[in-house]
């Protein structure tokens, strides 16, 4: 299969962090932002002056590129403010590889921070329904998510039993891991008890409102050696966006990462069977059963089967959010980069829940009402 | 002369519910645009049958004393899918698949499309 052109493994994560995961109040967005960003750059084991390309997305600010440049004093050869929801992340991943490998930039800062649980408690986004959907009420952008499930369970027979082992998995990864905001019992009984908000969505199958920020270095790989960590290369990246209105879904239980996923397989030369550790953007239970499908660990259909009975749990068949995912670790909004940071810590082998002999690390982000897609695939150096 | 979207306000306010299809495609699709998706070729107006199906739907739940409401996708018999809400029937009835068929009202002083059970 074609690379797509990819510089496969010539880049890698250099440095990552996150802060204030769960609350954090007292601060901007902006500042935890900053503070993930100097902590990812230490972790490196670089300075500030160092990074020349700048990527990042706030909820609250749509020229955060220009924003955090101006706030930490950076110069950068390149500011990429790329905007796709939750799925920004894995795009900036994407070009930065790309442009450090064609020697435009040396050192890449992606970061992402969110006080939306402190700073109000709801999800923090400037995006809403078009004006052809807002006179119906939909909830933005619950209700997108509801559509889907109600779709999915009509056509292949998905039940609320398996969109709450979704959210019972990931709780089960989140009571050992001291990150996560979210712990303690939760049964399915729980969740399906819980107050239906948009059918079939009820409160269990919503992902957390909590602050928190993230950041993660990336270099050329050849500079990433003589680096601190162990190696984290990238070996492939690709975004796909398909709509962004739910009612323009040619069919709603098939999202983009069916494309995002297998150019990113391709652009990495694995499969999904080949997969040790997986991340995927869980707004909602049923993004998590989609996902299990379109980036094909189970076929079409077969997502609410290949969840139940701890499936995806810990001990489970595929090891899927294993810092707790959006469900039970954190939720500051377009979740996508604490995905990259779980992905990286697993091949790192620092994750709270670290899978052992963890070599290809997959983190797909999603962004809008199902609408942009992007996959991530990190490796060990020995997949080099 | 204007954009799509202001002509289709406009025949909506005056009773009409107006679909776009490719001059040569022939393809329906919605919203209205400027030219049709994927091939940027020239678009005309058409008034569709009305009809379509419930393609899914979401009952919305309300704290008392507001009471639930839902919002479904509708599949036009044309091929393109939009969301409206389907009058006439407690929100628990309402089910995929079901025929419905346009009717225009007037909400909130804007004329709106919703749909009615076949």
């Amino acid at each position: 299969m074609s690379g797509e052109g990819f510089p496969r493994g010539a880049t890698a994560i250099a440095g990552l962090a996150t802060f204030g995961v769960g609350e954090m109040p007292g601060f901007s967005a902006m500042e935890m932002a900053a503070r993930a960003g100097l902590l990812a750059v230490a972790d490196a084991g670089l300075t500030l002056a160092a990074v020349d390309g700048l990527f990042i997305c706030l909820p609250d600010d749509l020229f955060a590129g220009l924003s955090f440049a101006e706030y930490l004093g950076l110069r950068p050869r390149h500011t990429d403010n790329n905007r796709t929801g939750g799925a920004s992340f894995m795009s900036h991943v994407a070009t930065a590889a790309a442009m450090l490998d064609a020697g435009m930039i040396d050192v890449a800062l992606i970061a992402h921070g969110s006080n939306q649980r402190s700073g109000g408690g709801k999800l923090s986004t400037p995006a809403r329904s078009n004006d052809y959907e807002a006179p119906y009420r939909p909830m933005f952008p619950l209700s997108s998510y509801a559509l889907a499930a109600a779709r999915h369970m009509h056509q292949f027979g998905t039940t609320r039993e398996q969109l709450a082992a979704v959210a019972v998995a990931a709780r089960g990864w989140a009571n050992t891991n001291p990150e996560a905001f979210a712990t303690g019992p939760l049964t399915i009984a729980d969740c399906l008890a819980s107050r239906m908000i948009s059918s079939p969505i009820s409160v269990r199958d919503c992902c957390l409102v909590t602050d928190g920020a993230a950041a993660i270095v990336m270099t050329r790989t050849d500079r990433a050696r003589d680096l601190p960590q162990s190696l984290v290369p990238v070996l492939g990246a690709a975004a796909a966006t398909w709509w962004t209105a739910i009612s323009q879904a040619p069919d709603i239980t098939i999202t983009a990462a069916v494309e995002s996923g297998a150019r990113a397989y391709a652009m990495a030369g694995v499969s999904a069977a080949e997969i040790d550790v997986v991340q995927v953007y869980d707004a909602f239970t049923i993004n998590t059963i989609l996902f299990m499908e379109d980036l094909g660990f189970c076929s079409k259909g077969e997502g609410g089967d290949f969840v139940t009975g701890g499936g995806i749990a810990p001990g489970g068949r595929l090891a899927v959010n294993t810092n707790g995912g959006g469900l039970s670790c954190c939720h500051p909004g377009m979740n996508g980069l604490m995905g990259i940071v779980e992905a990286a810590r697993q091949v790192r082998g620092t994750a709270a829940n670290a899978i052992p002999d963890a070599e290809l690390s997959l983190a797909h982000g999603n962004g809008g009402t199902l609408s942009a897609q992007a996959t991530v695939i990190l490796g060990s150096a020995a997949t080099l | 002369m204007s954009g799509a979207e202001l002509e289709w306000r406009a025949a909506l306010a005056e009773g009409r519910f107006l679909l776009q299809r490719g001059v040569r495609s022939g393809r329906a699709f919605f919203p209205p645009r400027i030219a049709e998706p994927e091939t940027g070729e020239p678009v005309e107006w058409f008034e569709p049958s009305g009809r379509g199906t419930v393609y899914s739907v979401t009952v919305i739940g309300q704290k008392p004393p507001l009471q639930a409401y839902h919002v479904a996708l509708i599949e036009l018999a044309e091929g393109p899918r939009l969301m409206s809400r389907v009058e006439g029937l407690p929100t628990d009835a309402i089910r995929i698949g079901m025929a419905v068929t346009a009717r225009i009202v007037q909400e909130d002083g804007q004329a709106l499309l919703v749909f009615d059970p076949a």
